[in-house]
C-alpha cells in the first residue's frame, strides 16, 4: 500500500477497473456462445433452404405429392419418402407408447423398490445404444425372422380379410415398412420410458397416498390422479419419441429395403425420407439430385421441428405446474 | 353378492388385469433390448481378435481390421469434444449465471432443447452444405465440425444444469466478499460443478461415437491409412454401416466387431458418466 502516495491512481481502484473490464468481456463471451447455439439452428434452416432451393424452384409444390424419383429423368417428387416416414413414424409410436406407458407404471408403482433402480438404469443406458446397432440387429436377426414367421403368418391370416387386407399382402421378404417400424419402435421405447417414469415419480405422493388412503386400486390411482396430473408432460415425452422416429436414420435404413415403389402393403420394401438421404447422397451425379435431397432433409428438419417444439412446451408445462405446486 | 362386492370385485379384476398388462410391457421392452444387446455380445465377441487393432480396413477378400477407422474416430471426436467444451460450457454458463430467467435464456434454452433431440442427419447435410460443397471435398475436418455440433447441445444442457444446482449461498458469500462476477463463475462455481459438467461432456462423447449418418455427408470414408483432416476420413460407423450392407461375410465380420467394440465403449462411458453423476449428487447432499 506504499505506492498510494506515489501513483496518481489507486491501485485498487485501477484493479477495481480491470475487474470490471473484464467482467464485462467475460459476459460478452459467454453471451456469443449462448448466441452460437441459435445460430446453428438458424444455420441449419437456411442452408438447407439454399442447397434445397434448386429443387423446390424446379419442381415448386408438386415436389411435395409427386410420387416420381426418377434420378435418370431428373424428376423428383418427395410423396414416397414422406409417406414412408410417416408409416414407419406411426407403426413405431403404436408399439412404443403402450410399451413405454407400461415399463412406466411398472416402475413407478409395481415393482419392488429394490429392482426400480436397477432396471431404470439399464433402459436409460440402452438409449444411449447407437441407432446403428438396432439396424444391424434389424438386417441380420429380426430381417430373416419377419422373413421366416411373422410375414407368410401376417399375408396368409390377414392379407385375405377385406379392406385392411391389402396392407399385409406380399412377398414376405421380411424387408419393409413393418420391419422398419417395429425396429424403430423399439429404439424409441427407452426414451419414452424414461420420460414418463420420470413424470411419474415426480407426482407429488400426498396426492397418490390420499387416493390409495380413500381405497383406490393401483390403477385407479394411475388412471384418475398419476396421468391427469402428468398429462401434458406424457404428451410431450410422446412427442418427443415421435420426433426421434421421424428423423432416425440408421435403424431403418437397413431394413426398409430402399424401393421408391408406392405400396399400400405393409410388407413391400419402401423408403423414408432419412433413408433415402443415407442411401443415394454419395450417388447424387447431378445438382438438381443432390439439391432434391437436401429438400428432402429440409422438409423432415421443418417437420421434426414442429414436432419437437410441441414437446418441450409440453414438457415445460409440467415444469411450471411442478414450480407453482 | 351384493351389488358393492360384485363392484370391487370387478374393480379388483380390472387392476390385477392392468398390473398384469404393465408388467408384461416391462418384459417386452426388456426382451428386446437384451435380444438386441445379446447379438451384439456374440456376434461381437465371436469375431474379436488382436488384428482388429493392429491392421487397416481390408479390400474384399483378404484379411484385416479396423485400425484406420479406429484412429479417424478417435482423431474426429476428440476433436469434436475439443470444439464443443469450451462453447457449451460457455453458452451453460450465461445460461444459468446470466439469462437464467430472461426472455433471451427461455429462447435459448429451448433452441438449445431442440437442437438435442433433433435429427442427426439433418445437422450432416447443414454441415455438409457450409464445408463440403464449399471446400469440392469430403474431409475429416467436417466431420469433426458435424459431431462438435451435436455435441454441443449435450454440454450446454449438462453445464446450465449443473450451475443451477449450486446453491446460490455459494455466489452470495463470494459477491459479498466483493470477488467479481468472472471469477465467482470461473472460480468458484466451476469447481463446484466440475464433475456434473464432466459427466455432460462424457455423454457427448458417448453420443458421437456412434453417430453415424451425419458422418456419412461429412467425413465419408476412407480404405487407407489417413490423418490427414483435409482428407476423407476413416471411421468406425461409417465403415460399420458399408461393410454390413456389403454382401461379403468377412466383412459382415467385422462390422460385428466394430460395432461390439462401440457399444462397450457407449455402455462404458455411460455407466462411467453416471457413477460420477452419483457421486456428484451425494457430495452436493
Amino acid at each position: 500500500m506504499s505506492n498510494v502516495k506515489s501513483s496518481t491512481i489507486d491501485p485498487l481502484l485501477s484493479l477495481d477497473r480491470v475487474d470490471r473490464r473484464t467482467d464485462k468481456l467475460f459476459r460478452l463471451m459467454v453471451m456469443s456462445c449462448a448466441i452460437f447455439v441459435f445460430v446453428v439452428l438458424l444455420g441449419a434452416v437456411f442452408s438447407m433452404l439454399y442447397g434445397g432451393h434448386e429443387a423446390f424452384s424446379t419442381f415448386g409444390w408438386k415436389f411435395l405429392w409427386s410420387k416420381n424419383w426418377d434420378p435418370v429423368q431428373k424428376q423428383f417428387g418427395a410423396l414416397i419418402p414422406i409417406y414412408g416416414t410417416l408409416v414407419t413414424s406411426l407403426i413405431a409410436m403404436i408399439l412404443a407408447v403402450p410399451v413405454s406407458f407400461g415399463i412406466a407404471v411398472f416402475l413407478t408403482e409395481i415393482a419392488p423398490l429394490w429392482l426400480r433402480l436397477p432396471i431404470a438404469s439399464a433402459i436409460d443406458l440402452l438409449a444411449g445404444i447407437p441407432s446403428i446397432i438396432y439396424g444391424m440387429w434389424g438386417l441380420f436377426v429380426f430381417v430373416p425372422f419377419m422373413a421366416l414367421h411373422v410375414d407368410p403368418w401376417l399375408s396368409d391370416h390377414l392379407g385375405v380379410l377385406p379392406v385392411i387386407g391389402a396392407l399385409f399382402r406380399g412377398s414376405a421378404i421380411g424387408l419393409g415398412t413393418l420391419t422398419g417400424g417395429i425396429v424403430l419402435g423399439i429404439m424409441v421405447i427407452p426414451f419414452v420410458a424414461a420420460v414418463m417414469r420420470e413424470v411419474f415419480s415426480a407426482v407429488p405422493s400426498a396426492l397418490k397416498e390420499s387416493a390409495y388412503a380413500l381405497g383406490s386400486t393401483t390403477w385407479e390411482v394411475v388412471w384418475n390422479v398419476v396421468l391427469p396430473y402428468t398429462r401434458s408432460a406424457v404428451t410431450g415425452g410422446i412427442f418427443l419419441g415421435l420426433g426421434r422416429a421421424l428423423g432416425e436414420t440408421m435403424a431403418v435404413t437397413f431394413v426398409l429395403g430402399n424401393a421408391h415403389r408406392l405400396s399400400m402393403s405393409l410388407l413391400e420394401p419402401g423408403n423414408s425420407i432419412a433413408a433415402t438421404i443415407a442411401n443415394e447422397f454419395t450417388e447424387a451425379d447431378s445438382s438438381l439430385y443432390l439439391s432434391s435431397l437436401i429438400a428432402l432433409g429440409f422438409l423432415l428438419f421443418i417437420v421434426t421441428f414442429v414436432v419437437l417444439a410441441i414437446a418441450r412446451l409440453m414438457l415445460r408445462r409440467m415444469a411450471r405446474l411442478e414450480r407453482t405446486t | 353378492m351384493s351389488a358393492r362386492n360384485r363392484r370391487l370385485l370387478r374393480r379388483r379384476i380390472i387392476d390385477a388385469a392392468a398390473r398384469m398388462l404393465a408388467t408384461c410391457a416391462a418384459l417386452i421392452g426388456l426382451f428386446w433390448l437384451t435380444w438386441i444387446l445379446w447379438t451384439t455380445l456374440s456376434k461381437g465377441l465371436s469375431v474379436m481378435k488382436w488384428g482388429l487393432f493392429t491392421q487397416l480396413t481390408p479390400p474384399p477378400g483378404s484379411d484385416g481390421g479396423l485400425l484406420n477407422a479406429f484412429v479417424g474416430s478417435i482423431l474426429m471426436s476428440g476433436l469434436a469434444i475439443l470444439i464443443g467444451t469450451p462453447l457449451g460450457i460457455g453458452a451453460g454458463m450465461y445460461l444459468a449465471e446470466y439469462a437464467r430467467h430472461s426472455k433471451l435464456g427461455q429462447t435459448i434454452r429451448f433452441v438449445n432443447d431442440i437442437l438435442l433431440s433433433a435429427p442427426s442427419i439433418v445437422i450432416g447435410l447443414f454441415v455438409y452444405t457450409i464445408t463440403v460443397l464449399r471446400m469440392g471435398h469430403f474431409s475429416g475436418m467436417a466431420g469433426a465440425i458435424a459431431l462438435a455440433f451435436i455435441a454441443l447441445p449435450v454440454i450446454v444442457r449438462t453445464t446450465d444444469e449443473m450451475l443451477q444446482l449450486v446453491p446460490s449461498t455459494m455466489r452470495e458469500a463470494a459477491l459479498a466478499l466483493g470477488v467479481p462476477q468472472h471469477k465467482v463463475i470461473r472460480q468458484i462455481l466451476l469447481r463446484a460443478s466440475l464433475s456434473g459438467i464432466l459427466t455432460g461432456v462424457l455423454l457427448a462423447l458417448a453420443r458421437i461415437s456412434g453417430e453415424t449418418a451425419p458422418l456419412l455427408f461429412t467425413a465419408l470414408n476412407n480404405p487407407y491409412w489417413s490423418t490427414n483432416l483435409n482428407q476423407p476420413m476413416a471411421n468406425v460407423p461409417v465403415v460399420i454401416f458399408q461393410y454390413a450392407m456389403s454382401p461379403y461375410e468377412y466383412w459382415h465380420a467385422l462390422a460385428w466387431a466394430g460395432a461390439f467394440v462401440m457399444t462397450m465403449l457407449v455402455l462404458i462411458l455411460g455407466l462411467v458418466s453416471r457413477l460420477i453423476l452419483l457421486r456428484h449428487r451425494r457430495q452436493n447432499g
